[in-house]
C-alpha cells in the first residue's frame, strides 16, 4: 500500500475529496486499485454514491434550510399546524427515491453479474478482452493459523506470505481454509471472498500494474489475525518467470508431511518458497484429509450421496475426525472422548462397502430394515467373517479411503 | 362530573371513560399464548430447516433408512394423537363444567403423553446404545435435536399437565384454572401438529 | 516464531465441586486486576451506602419487585446506561489500541484481551445497551400511549427485566471471573467451536444471550398484547400514536426473530457442550449454515433497534414543529414495509461467501428497496418541520442530529447493498463507520431525544438544558471526528478488528478517530452531570402541568410523574393526537366519581426466578453440573410455586384515587394561576 496516487482515474467528486489537505496523503487504494476487477469494483462504489447523492444532497440540504427557515424565532414564516398531507408530495417522496433504486438495482444486477469472483475474466483491461491464449494462471490458496499458504501448480511452487502474479495475465484463485473462517483479500487486485475450512470458494483477478502490495485477511481469525498478512508483488513475465526459478532453486518440498507441521498455529512467518509441491495437496486440504489415515470429504459425501455406509459405518470416526474437538495443529487431533474403535479396519469397511455396492431399493426398508430383528445380528459388519478381506490400497481406489495410513 | 365527560346528548363527544367496565383479568392470556407458540414454532422451524440441509449429512455412517423403525413410530405418533384427542375430552368436561371428568381426561392424557415419551425413550437409548449417536454425524444432530427438542416439549407439558390437576382438585374450575387449561390445550395440540411434521418430513419422507 | 496460541485460563483439571473454576480463572492481567478492584471497592460502597441509609427494604418493595410498567421502564433505562459505560470503556481502550499499535509497536493490549474487547463491545452495546433502552422506552410510554394502566402481563413485565439483567450480569462477570468470548460479537464457528475456543468466553456468551433473550422474547409477547388488546376505547389501530406503531413493528420483529437466535445459540451449545456437528468442519457440520441463521436473527434485530426510535423522532418532530405529522398513513406504511423486508435481506451480510451472483443480487436489491420506506420516512419528518414552529428545546437538537447524521449512514449502507462494492468494503472499517453511524446516528441519538423528551414525565422534572446542550454538541461533532476517519480507513483498505498495523501512513486516521471517542466520552460526562444537575436543581426545572412541551399524544394527558394507575379515568379516543384533540375541545378531567381501581400485585418471583437463572449460566458456564442441575431443578420447582400463588392483584380505594387527582388538581390550578 505504499504506491502512490499515479493515475487519476476518479470522478471529480473523489478526487476533489482527496484534493483535502489530509486526504492528500491518503492512498485509497479501494478507489484507486492496481487490478481492473478492483478498479471496476471501485468504480462502481463511486457510481453508486454518486447515483445517490442525488437524492442525499437535497435531503440534507432542505433539512438545513427547514430547521432554519421554521425555527420558532421566525415569526414571519408561515405556520400551517394542520397541514399533514399532500398527495402530490407523497408521490413524490415515494416515486424519486424509488427511481433511483431501481437506476441503481440495474447496475447492482449488472455489476454483480460482470463482477461475478467465480466468473472467469472477460477482459484483463478496459478494451482488451481475454483470449483463448490467456490461460490463466491458477494460484491455490490456503488461510493457514495465521499465515497464508500459496501453491502454483503450473509452476510445481508454493510460497509461505508471499504472493507473486505476473501482471496482466488472468489469475484463477481457488482458496481454502485449514481451520476457520478467513477472507482472502488484496485490495489493489481485487475484492475479497472467503476462504472456508472444507470448502473452496473462487476469485479471478487480474494485475495491470507493477510492484508491491499487501494482501490479508479480511475476517477475524483468531489470535494471530492482526498479523495474517503477506505481500503481494505483481511482477513482469520475465520477472515473474525469474522468481519462479528463483522459489525452483530453494530445494525445499511441501509435501503432507512438511504441510503438517506448517499448519500448526504460528504468527508472523517469514516468508518461505517450497521447489516442489506434492501434486494434490490443495485438494487433499480442501477434503480435510491432508493428514494420513483421514477420508476425504468428497469420498465422504459420495458414501452419503448413496445413502450412508449403514450401520457398519457407525464406528468409522477416527478417520472422519478433523478437528471437532482440539483445535488444527496443535495437536493429537483424535481425542480419547470419542469411540474410535476399529475405524482402520479393512474388513469392517470392505463390508461397509460391499454394502453399498449391493444396495438395491428394498421395500423392507420401510419396515425398519435396520434396526436389529429379534435374533438377527446386533452388528452385521462386526460379527460375520471378512470375506472379502480388502486391502486399504484397493479400498482407496474404490474411493472411500485413504491410501496412506 | 364536568360537562364534557358526560353523554349528554348525541353531539357531545365523550372523552373519559365514566362508567368503565374492567378488563376481566387475563382477557389477553390466549392471545399472549398463541403468540408464544408462534414464537416456539419459529424454533422448531429453524431445526426443520437445520435437518433439511443436514439430513443428509450422515458423514459415511448410518442414514434414516438404517435406524428407524416405522411401526415403533407409527405406535409413537398413535399415542400423541390419542392424547390430544383425550385433551380434547378434558375441553368439552371442563365446558360441562364437570371437575372430575376433566381432571380424568387430563390424567388420561398424561398417560398417553407419558406413553409417547417412553417410546420415543426407548427409541433413542437404542440409537445410544448401537452406536448411532448425536455426536455421529450431522444427520444424527439434526435428528436427535429436532426430535429431542419436541420430546423436552412434551416432557414440560407432562410437569404442566400434573401441576394443573393439582391445582384444580385445589380451586376447581375457577377462571383462572379454566385459563390455564385452555392454554395448555393449545401447547399439547401444538405439539402434536409439531409431531406430525416430525413424522412426515423425518421419519416417512426418511424411510420412503 | 511459533507463539503460546491462546492463553488458557482453563488448564486445570475440572474438579466436582467448582467444574473448571480455579483460582487462575481470577485475572492476572494487571489492566483488569485493577478494574476489579475498583469495581469491587465501588460495588462495596454502593451497597454500604443502600444499607446505611436502610434502603433495601424500599428498594425490593417498591422496585426489584414492581410490576408496574413505569418503574420497569425506568430499570431497564439504568440498566442500560450502566452497561453503556462498560460497552463505551471498551470502545476507548480499542481506540487507545489502535493508535498505539504502530512501528512495530504491540499496543498495550495482547490478542487475548484486546479480542475479549471487542467482542464484548459488540454484544453489550447491541444486547445490553441498545436493547434495554428501547425495551425501557417502549415499556415506559406505550402504556401511557394507549391509555392504559400497565401491560397485558405485568409479571411478565417484571421477570423480563430481570432476566435481562441476569444476560448483564452474566457477561460482566466474564470480566473478573474467567473472561469473555474472543471470536466477535456474532461468534462464528469454527472458531467459537470447542476446537477453537476450548475456554469458557463462548460459553458466557452463550447463556449470556440465552438468558437474556428470554427476558427479550417475552418482553416482545407482552408489548404485542398489550398493545393489540389494551388501547383506550376509540383507539383503532390508524388512530395509535406513530411510537405505538413503530413499538408494535418492533416487538413483532423481537417475536419474530429472536427465537432464531435462541435455536441456533441452542445448536452452537450442543456443539460444544455435547459434541454434535451442526458448525463443525467434519462429520458432516456446516459452519455457513451458523452464519445464515445467525443473521436470519441479526438483520431484523437492526430493525427492532431502530423502528421505535422512529417512532420517537415522528412523536418529537410533530411535537416541536408544533404541527401534525405529515403522511402519517404513509409512515405507518413505510414501518410494516420496513418490518417485512427485513426479513429478505439476510444475506447482504455475507456476499463474499460466494453465494453467486443471482443470489447476491437478490438480496442486494432488496436491501435497497428498504431505503425506499426508510427515505419517504424521512421525507415525513422533513415535511412536518416544513411550515411549522420549531422549538429548538433537547430532544428536536438531537432530532435533526439524527436526520443529517442517518441519511449519511443510509447512504453507506445502501452502497454496501451493493455486492461488487461489499467485495472491497466488506468487513473493513468502512463499514465499522456505516454501522456506528446508524447506530450512533439514529439509536443512541434517538434514545437521548427520547431521555429528553419523556424524563419530565417520568420525574416530574425537565432536564437541564445547559448540560445537555454541552453533551449534544461533544457528541454530534465528536461522532463524526470519531467515525469519518473509519470511512477513509476503510477505503484505504484497513480491515477491521485488527490489533497491529504496520502501515505508518494509517496512523493519523486512528489519532483523529481517538480525538472523536475523547469528544464522546466528554458528551457522556456532560450528560451524566445533566442528570446530576438536574436532579439537584429539580425543585427549579420542576414540571408541574404534566404536559411540559405542548405534547400531542395521550402520555401527556396524566401527571408527572403519572399516579400508579396512569389514568384514572381511561380516555376515549376520537382523532389520532388524542391529546392534542382533548386540548383543542377544552376538555376538563372529571374532579369526582372515581372507582376503585383494579392493579396486578408487586411479586418477588421475578427477581427469585432471574436469580437461579444467573446461578445456573454461571454453573454451566463452568461446567459445575450438580449446580446447573440444582438450579434447574430450582428454576422449576420456582415456577411452579409461583403458579400456585392466585391472588396477584388489589384494588386501589375511590377514596385515594380522588385523593391523588385532588391534589393533582390544586397543583394544575397553581401552575396555571
Amino acid at each position: 500500500m505504499s504506491r502512490s496516487m499515479t493515475r487519476l482515474r476518479l470522478p471529480p467528486a473523489i478526487a476533489a475529496a482527496c484534493l483535502l489537505p489530509l486526504l492528500g496523503g491518503c492512498n485509497m487504494v479501494v478507489l484507486d486499485p492496481a487490478g481492473d476487477v478492483a478498479q471496476q469494483q471501485g468504480d462502481l462504489v463511486v457510481i453508486s454514491t454518486l447515483l445517490m447523492l442525488i437524492i442525499i444532497v437535497p435531503v440534507m440540504a432542505l433539512t438545513g434550510y427547514f430547521a432554519w427557515k421554521y425555527r420558532a424565532a421566525n415569526e414571519t414564516a408561515t405556520y400551517k399546524p394542520d397541514w399533514d398531507h399532500s398527495t402530490q408530495l407523497e408521490l413524490a417522496i415515494w416515486a424519486i427515491p424509488l427511481l433511483i433504486i431501481i437506476c441503481l438495482g440495474a447496475v447492482t444486477w449488472v455489476g454483480t453479474h460482470l463482477l461475478d469472483p467465480y466468473r472467469p475474466l472477460a477482459r484483463t483491461a478496459p478494451g482488451q478482452a481475454v483470449t483463448e491464449k490467456d490461460k490463466p494462471l491458477e494460484v491455490q490458496a490456503v488461510a493457514l493459523n495465521w499465515k497464508w499458504l500459496f501453491i502454483y501448480p503450473e509452476q510445481g511452487i508454493a510460497t509461505v506470505n508471499e504472493l507473486a502474479v505476473p501482471e496482466g495475465r488472468p489469475l484463477k484463485f481457488r482458496i481454502s481454509s485449514s481451520s476457520v473462517m478467513n477472507s482472502f483479500y488484496v485490495p489493489a487486485m481485487a475484492g475479497q471472498i472467503y476462504a472456508m475450512p472444507g470448502m473452496e470458494t473462487k476469485l479471478h483477478a487480474v494485475f495491470n500494474e507493477t510492484g508491491r502490495f499487501t494482501g490479508f485477511s479480511a475476517n477475524y481469525s483468531g489470535a494471530g489475525f492482526s498479523n495474517m498478512r503477506f505481500g503481494v508483488r505483481s511482477l513482469s513475465p520475465q520477472d515473474f518467470a525469474q522468481w519462479t526459478a528463483r522459489a525452483r532453486s530453494q530445494g525445499q518440498t511441501l509435501n503432507r508431511a512438511t504441510y503438517l507441521k506448517l499448519e500448526r498455529p504460528s504468527e508472523k512467518e517469514p516468508v518461505r518458497h517450497y521447489a516442489r509441491v506434492e501434486p494434490d495437496l490443495f485438494d487433499r486440504i480442501v477434503n480435510l484429509c491432508a493428514e494420513p489415515g483421514k477420508m476425504c470429504m468428497h469420498d465422504m459425501m459420495a458414501i452419503d450421496a448413496r445413502g450412508g455406509m449403514g450401520l457398519a459405518g457407525l464406528h468409522n470416526v477416527r478417520q472422519l475426525s478433523y478437528d471437532k474437538h482440539a483445535a488444527r495443529g496443535t495437536g493429537d487431533t483424535a481425542s480419547d472422548r470419542y469411540i474410535a474403535e476399529n475405524c482402520t479396519n479393512p474388513e469392517l469397511l470392505g463390508e461397509s462397502l460391499k454394502r453399498i455396492e449391493d444396495r438395491v431399493i428394498d421395500l423392507s426398508s420401510l419396515t425398519g430394515a435396520g434396526l436389529p430383528r429379534p435374533g438377527g445380528p446386533r452388528f452385521v459388519a462386526r460379527k460375520t467373517s471378512p470375506q472379502p478381506s480388502r486391502k486399504p490400497s484397493e479400498l482407496s481406489q474404490a474411493g472411500t479411503t485413504d491410501p496412506v495410513s | 362530573m364536568s360537562s364534557t365527560t358526560l353523554p349528554a346528548g348525541n353531539d357531545k363527544p365523550v372523552y373519559y371513560e365514566i362508567d368503565e367496565h374492567p378488563h376481566p383479568e387475563g382477557h389477553s392470556t390466549l392471545l399472549g399464548f398463541w403468540i408464544y407458540l408462534m414464537s416456539d414454532c419459529l424454533i422448531f422451524a429453524i431445526l426443520f430447516a437445520c435437518y433439511a440441509v443436514l439430513g443428509g449429512n450422515f458423514a459415511a455412517g448410518p442414514g434414516p433408512k438404517d435406524l428407524f423403525d416405522l411401526n415403533l413410530i407409527a405406535l409413537n405418533t398413535a399415542m400423541l394423537l390419542f392424547s390430544s384427542l383425550t385433551y380434547g375430552l378434558a375441553m368439552i368436561a371442563m365446558q360441562n363444567r364437570n371437575l372430575r371428568h376433566v381432571q380424568m381426561w387430563l390424567a388420561v392424557t398424561g398417560l398417553f403423553g407419558a406413553a409417547f415419551l417412553a417410546i420415543e425413550l426407548y427409541e433413542f437409548s437404542h440409537l445410544i446404545h448401537i452406536g448411532a449417536t448425536p455426536q455421529r454425524s450431522a444427520f444424527l444432530s439434526a435428528f436427535f435435536t429436532l426430535v429431542g427438542t419436541h420430546g423436552l416439549h412434551v416432557t414440560f407439558g407432562l410437569v404442566w399437565l400434573v401441576t394443573l390437576i393439582v391445582q384444580l382438585g385445589r380451586h376447581g374450575l375457577n377462571p383462572a384454572n379454566q385459563r390455564r387449561v385452555a392454554c395448555l390445550s393449545l401447547f399439547w395440540h401444538f405439539l402434536d401438529v409439531i409431531w406430525i411434521g416430525v413424522f412426515t418430513f423425518v421419519y416417512l419422507m426418511g424411510m420412503l | 516464531m511459533s507463539t503460546d496460541a491462546v492463553p488458557s485460563t482453563s488448564a486445570a483439571e475440572p474438579t466436582f465441586l467448582f467444574g473448571k473454576l480455579g483460582w487462575n480463572s481470577l485475572p492476572h492481567d494487571p489492566i483488569v486486576l485493577s478494574t476489579m478492584v475498583v469495581v469491587i471497592i465501588g460495588g462495596i460502597g454502593l451497597l454500604a451506602l443502600v444499607t446505611r441509609y436502610k434502603l433495601w427494604g424500599y428498594l425490593w418493595k417498591e422496585w426489584f419487585t414492581t410490576v408496574d410498567h413505569k418503574k420497569i421502564g425506568i430499570m431497564y433505562m439504568i440498566l442500560g446506561l450502566v452497561m453503556f459505560l462498560r460497552g463505551f470503556a471498551d470502545a476507548i481502550m480499542m481506540r487507545l489500541q489502535q493508535v498505539m499499535a504502530f512501528g512495530g509497536s504491540e499496543g498495550y493490549l495482547n490478542s487475548h484481551h484486546y479480542d475479549q474487547i471487542f467482542t464484548a463491545h459488540g454484544v453489550i452495546m447491541i444486547f445490553f445497551v441498545a436493547m434495554p433502552f428501547i425495551t425501557g422506552l417502549m415499556n415506559y410510554v406505550v402504556p401511557l400511549q394507549i391509555g392504559a394502566r400497565d401491560v397485558s402481563f405485568p409479571f411478565l413485565n417484571n421477570f423480563s427485566f430481570w432476566m435481562t439483567t441476569s444476560g448483564a450480569v452474566l457477561t460482566m462477570a466474564s470480566l473478573f471471573v474467567g473472561e469473555f468470548a474472543a471470536t466477535g460479537w456474532l461468534a462464528y464457528p469454527p472458531l467459537s467451536g470447542i476446537a477453537y475456543s476450548p475456554s469458557v468466553g463462548v460459553d458466557y456468551y452463550i447463556w449470556a444471550l440465552q438468558i437474556a433473550g428470554v427476558g427479550t422474547t417475552l418482553s416482545g409477547i407482552n408489548l404485542i398484547v398489550t398493545i393489540l388488546k389494551m388501547r383506550a376505547p376509540g383507539m383503532g389501530l390508524m388512530k395509535m400514536p406513530v411510537f405505538t406503531w413503530t413499538s408494535l413493528c418492533a416487538n413483532i420483529l423481537i417475536v419474530a426473530s429472536f427465537p432464531v437466535l435462541t435455536a441456533v445459540l441452542a445448536l452452537l451449545t450442543l456443539d460444544r457442550y455435547v459434541g454434535t456437528n451442526f458448525f463443525t468442519n467434519d462429520f458432516g457440520g456446516s459452519s455457513m449454515m451458523y452464519v445464515n441463521l445467525i443473521w436470519i436473527w441479526g438483520h431484523p434485530e437492526v430493525y427492532i433497534l431502530i423502528l421505535p426510535l422512529f417512532g420517537v423522532f415522528s412523536e418529537v418532530t410533530s411535537t416541536f414543529s408544533g404541527k401534525k405529522l405529515f403522511g402519517y398513513t404513509s409512515m405507518v406504511y413505510a414501518t410494516v414495509v420496513i418490518t417485512i423486508l427485513s426479513y429478505v435481506v439476510w444475506l447482504h451480510h455475507f456476499f463474499t461467501m460466494g453465494s453467486g451472483a443471482s443470489v447476491n443480487s437478490f438480496f442486494g436489491i432488496t436491501t435497497m428497496v428498504i431505503s425506499i420506506p426508510t427515505g419517504a420516512k424521512l421525507f415525513n419528518w422533513l415535511f412536518t418541520m416544513y411550515r411549522g414552529r420549531i422549538r429548538y428545546e433537547l430532544p428536536m437538537m438531537w432530532t435533526v442530529a439524527f436526520m443529517l447524521t442517518f441519511t449519511i449512514g443510509g447512504m453507506t449502507g445502501v452502497l454496501l447493498a451493493v455486492p461488487p462494492a461489499d467485495f472491497v468494503l466488506h468487513n473493513s472499517l468502512f463499514l465499522i463507520a456505516h454501522f456506528h453511524n446508524v447506530i450512533i446516528g439514529g439509536v443512541l441519538f434517538g434514545i437521548f431525544a427520547a431521555i429528553n423528551y419523556w424524563w419530565p414525565k417520568a420525574f416530574g422534572f425537565k432536564l437541564d438544558p445547559f448540560w445537555g446542550k454541552v453533551s449534544f454538541w461533544c457528541w454530534v461533532p465528536g461522532f463524526w471526528v470519531a467515525f469519518m476517519p473509519l470511512y477513509v480507513l476503510g477505503l484505504m483498505g484497513v480491515t477491521r478488528r485488527m490489533r497491529v498495523f504496520d502501515d505508518p501512513s494509517l496512523q493519523i486516521w486512528f489519532a483523529i478517530a481517538a480525538v472523536g471517542a475523547l469528544m464522546i466520552a466528554a458528551g457522556i460526562a456532560a450528560m451524566l452531570i445533566q442528570f446530576a444537575v438536574s436532579i439537584w436543581k429539580r425543585e427549579a426545572l420542576a414540571e408541574t402541568t404534566g404536559d411540559p412541551w405542548n405534547g400531542r399524544t395521550l402520555e401527556w394527558a396524566t401527571s408527572s410523574p403519572p399516579p400508579d394507575y396512569n389514568f384514572a379515568f381511561t380516555p376515549r379516543i376520537h382523532a389520532l393526537d388524542a391529546w392534542y384533540d382533548m386540548k383543542a375541545a377544552g376538555v376538563e378531567h372529571p374532579a369526582e366519581g372515581y372507582k376503585d381501581i383494579h392493579m396486578p400485585s408487586n411479586t418477588g418471583a421475578g427477581v427469585i426466578l432471574a436469580g437461579i437463572s444467573t446461578v445456573a449460566g454461571f454453573a454451566l458456564v463452568w461446567h459445575i453440573w450438580w449446580l446447573a442441575g440444582l438450579s434447574m431443578v430450582g428454576l422449576i420447582g420456582a415456577a411452579i410455586a409461583h403458579t400456585f400463588n392466585y391472588k396477584r392483584d388489589f384494588h386501589i380505594p375511590a377514596s385515594q384515587v380522588a385523593a391523588t387527582e385532588a391534589a393533582r388538581l390544586r397543583q394544575l390550578q397553581a401552575a396555571g394561576a
